[in-house]
């Protein structure tokens, strides 16, 4: 391919994440509150069109309208900066999983991941490590004590848990060698999936998962009883609106990397669909499909342990972080090393 | 003019705009901000040597970790309430001089470095990668590897027999 059509379907790859993505998010969010209203027995929103599927269109408008006020104390320009960072790592974090095998089409092979990079895992984690500013300086600039604990306490917590994340990640590199997305996704073929081989591994990637998103149980960056809103307590308009969205995005992003790193990402389970010989297309169809319904589960449960679990404290949380996940993802990465030296995988 | 060449441009001048930033804006949480871009764009030029595992590196260990700590020690501090202090017009000769010493060596070697040494440019390109600079860790510099592994367990242990003390 040249130049130009790398560029090409660059470009259109990216805009096709994005828009998928965002209607994702938005309907993240519906989803959510359907799913907590089930969960509450209420009937959650179900007025805006059928069943309230229009729902996240009206809330988006009604964002927009408000009117965006800036603080006094606020630093108006780290002020803005701040939602901007969040949603940009939120977006292009995405640009590493894959979804579906290379598409054969018009005679061009092409992956279906924006960028199919031999550092594909390691950048999500610097990602990830960039986005801990966006909530540092969103608490700092708002110039209000609330949002500063809210910023300070995310930092800390976020850091904590990006090594046990590391770490469980570590087992999964040992397996695939390779930090390529896709060659961790054909290491496991259809059935020999890293949660059934290095299942505390999967465990504590999950909730660091949970930590790294600032989603219940490990939501105490936004402790609503203690801290207003957290560091978002002075943000409105689209600035609340780009955090919350980020929020959203970062669950999916989440979701995408326990598919990709542990659940065999986008190949169906306990099943091999190459041998079956389809079209190209209609595989990867199959392999779009199955990535998502694993993910749409995995979301399903984020929310599901939302509206199930109440809060750590913060003491609570910081010791789960260090004195078990950390330790316990270190003996997993043991455990792999062991298995590859002794049955040679 | 390739692609390269562009983002080079782009990378080089906004390392270099931020690093100028940096050291003359006088809210220190503006300074770090640029401190990071001037990272990030960093990261940013090793790509483009095709030193994937460096730049991210560069970006997780000094803009994802490092300055999340300096940040985090200018907030605590709240520097914006202590006096600035009075610029000694002596230390102010003495940085003049510094500053004018460190760019001399950084021209020396730019322009004493062979450029024309292209035999070994497919070894310098792979230097960078992941299994390049794993390979040379674990077999090669494996000592020091472990040396620094343990002064580091060292100094984490100091850490928090420094930090128990204060809980008596």
């Amino acid at each position: 391919m040249s130049v130009l059509e790398i560029i090409v379907f660059t470009v259109v790859k990216i805009v096709l994440i994005l828009t998928v993505m965002l209607l994702m998010v938005s309907y993240l969010v519906y989803f959510e509150r359907r799913v907590s209203a089930w969960v509450q027995n209420r009937l959650g929103p179900n007025r805006v069109g059928w069943e309230g599927v229009l729902q996240p269109f009206a809330d988006v408008f009604k964002l927009l309208l408000k009117e965006d006020i800036v603080p006094v104390k606020a630093n108006q320009f780290i002020h803005t900066l701040a939602p901007v960072i969040a949603l940009f790592v939120a977006f292009a974090t995405y640009a590493v999983i894959p979804i579906a095998s290379p598409l054969k089409i018009f005679g061009y092979e092409i992956p279906l991941v924006v960028a199919d990079v031999n550092i594909g895992v390691l950048y999500v984690l610097a990602l990830t490590s960039v986005g801990v500013y966006a909530i540092t300086l969103a608490g700092w600039s708002s110039g209000s004590k609330y949002s500063l604990f809210g910023g300070i306490r995310s930092s800390a917590q976020m850091i904590s848990y990006e090594i046990s994340m590391g770490f469980s990640v570590a087992g999964v590199l040992l397996f695939a060698e390779s930090l390529r997305p896709i060659a961790i996704v054909q290491s496991q073929g259809s059935w020999m999936w890293n949660a059934w081989i290095q299942p505390i591994g999967f465990i504590t990637f999950v909730v660091s998962a949970f930590a790294e998103t600032n989603r219940l149980p490990f939501d105490l960056p936004e402790a609503e009883p203690e801290l207003v809103g957290g560091y978002h307590t002075e943000y409105s308009s689209m600035k609340f609106a780009a955090f919350f969205l980020a929020e959203y995005a970062n669950m999916i992003i989440a979701a995408g990397m326990i598919v990709t790193l542990y659940l065999g990402g986008y190949n169906l389970p306990f099943f091999n669909i190459e041998s079956l010989g389809l079209a190209n297309w209609l595989t990867v169809i199959i392999q779009i499909g199955s990535f998502f319904i694993k993910m749409g589960v995995l979301l399903f449960f984020f929310l599901w342990i939302r509206w199930s679990l109440p809060r750590f404290r913060y003491d609570q949380l910081m010791s789960i972080g260090w004195k078990v996940m950390f330790p316990l993802s270190l003996i997993n990465l043991i455990w792999v090393a062991v298995l590859i030296m002794v049955f040679n995988l | 003019m390739s692609l390269e060449f562009i983002l080079f441009i782009v990378f080089a001048a906004i390392c270099a705009v931020s690093s100028v930033l940096m050291i003359t804006r006088s809210n220190p949480i503006i300074s770090a901000l640029f401190l990071i871009l001037n990272f990030a764009a960093l990261s940013g030029l090793y790509l483009l040597l095709h030193a994937q595992f460096i730049a991210v590196a560069q970006v997780i260990v000094y803009a994802g970790a490092i300055m999340v700590l300096f940040l985090f020690v200018i907030m605590l501090l709240r520097p914006e309430k202590e006096k600035l202090l009075a610029i000694n017009p002596r230390l102010k000769i003495l940085a003049y001089v510094v500053a004018f010493i460190v760019f001399v060596q950084l021209v020396y070697i730019i322009f004493m470095s062979s450029t024309t040494d292209s035999g070994s440019m497919d070894a310098s390109i792979k230097a960078g990668t992941i299994e390049t600079i794993g390979m040379e860790l674990f077999s090669k510099y494996i000592l020091p590897v472990e040396a620094a592994g343990f002064l580091l367990l060292a100094a984490t242990i100091g850490a928090l027999v420094l930090a128990k003390k204060k809980f008596e």
